[in-house]
């Protein structure tokens, strides 16, 4: 029988084969870091006397708290300059690349990886981060790991693990590409509210289908990113022709006779036509349109065309319960179109969207345009590189123009452990990837949405598509 | 890690179906260094409301944590488990968890039981309606029971064989070192390194 794209990567990693019970010792190809969830792992080394076993296929970066201006000062947070500094020492005293914040290269974990050219077809990449899954994109199998699973990879470049069940998500339509105004992010809302937010539990997804194939690189990357929010370990595309131009001439990508045996390697990695999935999926393109969360995990969305939802006429007791509670948080009304709720913040950035080809579509909304009075917007790229890019095409006097702020590289907003809150009962439309109660700030409301349902509800002060703007 | 077989504890009720992890442990208290002392984080949103159920006695001694499904969502966050275990808890009981949530338990000594939905409602009616009750969690035999009350869980039999034995991932790993070696003998040379600052 044949075997998923999955298969053939975890087959190919194999150190050892568990039996029984026991897991499979699996290799590990790129270990990232950053500065929240490794220092107990140093910790752990440390304290066993332990070395890093391959230094060199690790990297790390500051990102999860470090501010987003004034980023010359020393950080003013005392917890988070501990952190950092923490890892700061680790990664001398262990040898391992750091870039550090100021650095060129700094960014989140999950846009620097690949803008680098470090994640390649065929690899098994882990972080101490749930949306390592980001980096699946390249037809590789990435994943988040606990802080001990950190340990044991800075320890073992290995990880014992079970094999993950695999779902496919075939996405295609009449058009084989996505509406207009319809953009990855949408897509991937959509199919989290279809299937649930654990709908893929144990699951890698493949994406695979003519809507897929027709994403861009960064497109596919915002798509695997939100996998974690349907449940799955995992996202996975089968590498492409879009993926070799991408990677092509990337600082770490392979050069020269490298590249050509590298090519032909990743071609290979292909689920095959009798492949078995555990479970499959099908989604109509003709049917989506611009997405937006109303409640309290990414699951809860709708078209932004819709109404705020009855929780009593949901199907199960959980659904209405969880409903309840969601429009009681975001203090919503049943029934309320969905355009006329008003957001205090908008928030561009976040390992979902904060890539150049997400600042170049908000921009295009913002171009000529303002930001609402009262309308706080944010701007932060993903990476260092990604902010540099920005500001050589211009889209930076877009963004102040308008009126939004025009920030250095981090998670910002998407999680608010830095300065970038939500205070209480204040509202965000945010390109970031959770809605959890509390999440962009004790008491804050975060509705998900696009960078282009960002920008146009940055100019009209409540929740828009492009299409509404005059 | 301390060996697990058999533990008796009182039982705490949290009659909330997706406790994610930013429930768990908020991320403000993700900026530790150290491996202890996230205890005081625990449901910190959620403690700060005089009627949650930690924050009344008998249950601010609880053990055993027994909640609604989908258990340990959202992010991979390893301080929800050293929360409850810095609190005090060696067991928590629910009808599903989430993978990761699962997975960091098992390496941190922390039980994860899995049981039927039908029994957890009948566990959480014994607790509510007899406010420290004592639950045993039996590894060995895999039941959950107080009084009159008992239920089989799932846990899977490498990660009950661990726990039971409280052995160390690492250094089970590190006794097949001459298989990494063979491994990394035969990776492919186009795969990239990430050139290493010098050793200091
Ligand atoms: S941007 Fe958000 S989701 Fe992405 S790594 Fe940072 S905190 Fe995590």
């Amino acid at each position: 029988m044949g075997r998923t794209l999955a298969e053939k990567i975890w087959d190919a990693h194999l150190v050892r084969r568990g039996e029984g019970d026991e897991p499979d010792l699996l290799y590990i190809d790129l270990h990232l870091l950053h500065e929240v969830t490794s220092p107990q792992a140093f910790d752990g080394l440390r304290l066993a006397g332990r070395t890093v076993r391959r230094p060199e296929l690790t990297l790390a970066t500051e990102d999860h708290n470090v501010p987003t201006d004034g980023i010359e000062l020393p950080i003013a947070d005392p917890v988070s300059r501990t952190q950092v500094e923490a890892l700061r020492r680790n990664c001398t005293e262990f040898g391992v690349r750091l870039y550090p914040m100021g650095s060129a290269e700094q960014g989140i974990v999950h846009v620097i990886g690949p803008q680098l050219g470090l994640t390649q077809p065929g690899m098994t990449v882990v972080c101490g981060d749930s949306h390592t899954s980001t980096h699946g994109a390249f037809g590789s199998i990435a994943f988040g790991i606990g802080t001990s699973e950190v340990e044991h990879v800075l320890a073992t470049q290995t990880l014992p693990l079970r094999p993950f069940r695999t779902m496919a998500i075939t996405i295609d339509g009449t058009a084989d590409r996505l509406p207009s105004s319809v953009t990855a992010k949408d897509l991937i809302l959509a199919t989290i509210a279809r299937i649930g937010t654990n709908g893929a539990q144990g699951h890698i997804i493949e994406y695979r289908g003519a809507v897929v194939e027709a994403l861009s690189m960064e497109a596919r990357m915002t798509v695997c990113n939100m996998s974690i929010e349907a449940g799955a370990r995992a996202g996975v595309i089968a590498p492409d022709e879009v993926t070799f131009a991408y990677l092509r001439g990337r600082p770490h990508a392979p050069q020269g006779a490298e590249w050509d045996a590298a090519i032909a390697s990743w071609r290979s990695l292909r689920s095959d036509d009798d492949a078995q999935f555990d479970t499959e999926v099908r989604i109509d393109a003709d049917t989506l349109a611009p997405f937006v969360t109303w409640g309290t995990n990414p699951g809860q969305g709708l078209p932004l065309d819709g109404r705020v939802p009855d929780p009593e006429t949901l199907h199960d007791e959980d659904s209405r319960a969880a409903a309840r509670r969601a429009l009681a948080y975001m203090d919503l009304t049943p029934g309320t179109p969905l355009k006329r709720i008003r957001v205090d913040t908008v928030f561009l950035g976040s390992c979902t969207n904060g890539r150049i080809e997400d600042l170049r579509a908000a921009a295009a909304v913002l171009n000529g345009r303002r930001v609402a009075p009262g309308v706080r917007m944010l701007v932060v790229p993903g990476s260092m590189r990604v902010r540099a890019q920005a500001e050589a095409e211009g889209l930076h006097e877009v963004f102040l123009a308008a009126g939004a702020q025009w920030r250095s590289a981090g998670c910002s907003m998407c999680l608010g452990m830095n300065p970038d809150q939500l205070r209480p009962g204040e509202r965000s439309a945010s390109t970031s990837n959770r809605n959890f109660e509390g999440r962009q700030g004790r008491g804050g409301r975060t509705h998900l949405v696009s960078p282009l349902v960002a920008a146009a509800t940055a100019v009209r002060g409540t929740l828009s598509a492009p299409e509404d703007l005059a | 890690m301390r060996p697990f077989t058999s533990h008796t504890g009182i039982g705490v009720p949290l009659r909330r179906s997706n406790v994610d992890t930013d429930q768990i442990i908020p991320a403000v208290y993700l900026k530790r260094v150290t491996r202890t002392g996230f205890a005081d984080g625990l449901f910190a949103a959620w403690r700060s409301q005089d009627d949650f159920v930690l924050n009344q006695e008998p249950f601010r001694r609880g053990t055993v944590l027994v909640a609604g499904p989908d258990f340990g969502t959202g992010s991979s966050r390893e301080h929800a488990v050293w929360a409850l275990a810095d609190y005090g808890f060696r067991v928590v009981v629910s009808a599903r968890f989430a993978d990761i949530f699962r997975g960091n338990a098992g390496k941190q000594g922390l039980v994860a039981a899995q049981c039927e939905q039908v029994d957890i409602e009948s566990l959480l009616d014994l607790l509510e309606s007899a406010p420290g009750t004592e639950v045993t969690v039996d590894l060995v035999a895999k039941v959950v029971s107080a009084k009159d009350f008992s239920a089989p869980f799932q846990v899977d039999d490498y990660t009950r064989w661990r726990l039971l034995e409280g052995l160390d991932d690492i250094g089970l790993t590190l006794r097949n070192v001459a298989d990494i070696d063979d491994f990394e003998a035969s990776r492919a040379s186009w795969l990239p390194t990430t050139n290493p600052v010098m050793r200091t």
